[in-house]
């Protein structure tokens, strides 16, 4: 390793292990990292070696039980009792972080029901379909937007896609039925997801360490809101059976309940992964340390179960959207396993599993891939096949890079800052690929 | 000369709501400052700027922005805010007071060895 990638490594495992510490938020772990870049640049134009500059300048940032407990003090609002200098100003103003995601989450709420009313949800469902994520995302984004302090300018440009894509989807010609019509249904949520991460990473796009922080955002996201969403199913459930013997007409109820819970939970989500990050940041490596073994194992079943049988049976247009699924699972899998891992840590056990997960995907989807191509040679491409196929390959390319260089980890050649910068670099990818979807190939269709 | 913790602590909000008064800045410079200004004497450890940075935004003292200057990297700004100013002169009584007293029991005493007006 060179003297750059050896303190690019030091500088990393600093970082996390800051951020692991109690009271330190991710915004603060990346203000220290710029004050220790500035440090080491000064103390190496005066001279020093990398690794000694390295040294001296975590040396006078101080030791870290104490900076946490003073940032831990910070946060929580509480008293600063021993850098503390006045008292009675020093009280601090009741905490509103939580009153602000409420009012997003409320807004969220109010406007899909103002959709509803106003585009008649009910009476033209693929309208609201189509446009579902432009009720939400936008929603999500201002929080992100009001949470970070964002100037005007950058208001603006996170607004422009969204403002771009409310009306292109809603001036394209689409048929009746169309299948690009769906297809814009479930690719735009997925863009929005990306518009979002530009206030969440309060406009510093370009680095690879916030690209992480917002996966790992986007990963704890998703658990909070399967377990908001499970928990609302259960209660919605026994509303309707407690309250089926008096009679009351529950669905009626539920059905304005559900569409403004969905929106709103979406919100309550986001603030929960950054209010509560301690209690998420327990649960998520767990999760990761269950699901990837067992999805090793069910992987590498089904590619031996192929291999034996081949394709019996008619080849299924469906299947590719399910290999589809199956990669995002598995990319889900390889990301959320990364961005709770430490990254000084040496390729232990859990990389091996993921490596075999991953291998394993990768063959199965090879197989699936030469059926679909022949059979787009037999038929021509289609919306939904161009849509699937294009998926394919953009996540085949992306785990087929990943197992490379995780296979160049564990065999010691490569550091795990290399996976890490793959991923991250991957994602504008991932990003320009779903927009495409949404505004290229409806046109390229004739809005079939 | 090693200066007192105490006392560097509670020069520290005063000092650094002075230097943000000069002009908007980030935290690494505001540290080399307070070294230039001190000519080394005020040791801060670097670390414990930035929670206190942070308590002056809370009070609203200051604006911090997250910007990346050309061929910089990406750093959070502190600007001073009216609310800012104000404490800032607040400071500037009570240290006043603080050196004037401190000054007038000294020259009375003429006893030290560095006593102001002696030297």
């Amino acid at each position: 390793m060179s003297p750059v990638e050896v303190l690019e490594t030091q500088i990393a495992e600093w970082r996390a292990f800051v951020e692991r510490r109690p009271g330190v938020a991710r915004p603060d772990a990346e203000e220290l990292e710029a004050h220790l870049r500035d440090q080491i640049a000064d103390l190496c134009a005066a001279g020093l070696a990398k690794d000694e500059a390295f040294l001296v300048a975590v040396k006078r940032m101080g030791a870290l039980d104490d900076l946490s407990r003073e940032f831990a003090r910070e946060h929580s609002g509480r008293l600063w009792r021993q850098l503390v200098l006045d008292s009675a100003e020093d009280l601090p103003p009741a905490d509103t972080r939580w009153r602000e995601a409420a009012l997003f989450a409320i807004a969220a709420a109010v406007i899909i029901q103002v959709a509803r009313l106003a585009g008649g949800f009910d009476g033209d469902l693929p309208w609201g379909v189509r446009n579902g994520g432009l009720f939400v995302l936008p929603v999500l984004a201002g929080y992100f937007a009001r949470l970070r302090g964002l100037s005007v300018r950058h208001c603006l440009l996170a607004a422009t896609p969204c403002a771009v894509a409310a009306v292109l989807i809603n001036v394209y010609p689409f048929d009746h039925d169309a299948a690009t019509e769906y297809l814009v249904a479930a690719h735009l949520p997925v863009a929005l997801w990306f518009v979002v991460a530009y206030p969440y990473m309060n406009g510093g796009l370009r680095s690879h360490e916030q690209r992480m922080d917002f996966v790992r955002f986007t990963g704890e996201w998703s658990i909070y809101y399967v377990l908001i969403a499970l928990g609302g199913g259960v209660l919605m459930a026994l509303t309707r059976m407690v309250l089926k013997p008096t009679g009351v007409k529950v669905g009626r109820v539920i059905e304005w309940v559900l569409p403004s819970g969905a929106a709103g939970a979406v919100i309550v989500a986001a603030w929960l992964v950054e209010a509560k990050q301690r209690v998420i940041e327990n649960m998520a490596p767990v999760l990761t340390m269950l699901f990837t073994p067992l999805f090793a194992v069910m992987l590498v079943v089904a590619a031996v179960a192929y291999a034996v049988t081949g394709f019996s049976g008619a080849f299924d247009r469906e299947l590719v959207g399910v290999f589809d699924a199956l990669l995002v699972v598995v990319l889900g899998l390889v990301l959320y396993g990364m961005s709770a891992r430490d990254p000084s840590a040496p390729a232990g056990g859990m990389d091996r599993i993921q490596l075999v997960a991953v291998g394993a995907a990768l063959l199965l989807d090879v197989v699936v891939l030469a059926a679909m191509v022949a059979r787009v040679g037999d038929r021509g491409f289609t919306a939904n096949r161009t849509a699937a196929l294009g998926l394919n390959v953009v996540l085949l390319v992306n785990l087929a890079g990943a197992a490379w260089l995780a296979g160049r980890f564990l065999s010691g050649h490569a550091t795990f800052h290399r996976l890490e910068r793959w991923q991250t670099s991957y994602l504008p990818v991932l990003a320009v690929w779903v927009a495409a979807v949404v505004v290229v190939l409806p046109p390229l269709f004739a809005f079939r | 000369m090693q200066i007192d913790k105490d006392l560097v602590a509670a020069s520290a909000t005063p000092l650094v709501l002075a230097i943000l008064a000069e002009g908007e800045s980030y935290g690494y410079a505001i540290l080399r400052r307070v070294r230039e200004l001190s000519d080394g004497d005020l040791e801060w450890t670097d670390g414990m700027l930035y929670p206190l940075l942070q308590r002056l935004h809370r009070l609203e003292y200051v604006t911090a922005e997250w910007r990346t200057p050309p061929e910089g990297r990406r750093r959070r700004y502190y600007a001073m805010t009216d609310v800012g100013h104000a404490a800032l002169a607040d400071h500037q009584r009570q240290w006043l007071v603080v050196t004037r007293t401190l000054g007038d029991v000294w020259r009375g005493a003429g006893r030290l060895p560095f006593a102001p007006g002696t030297a």
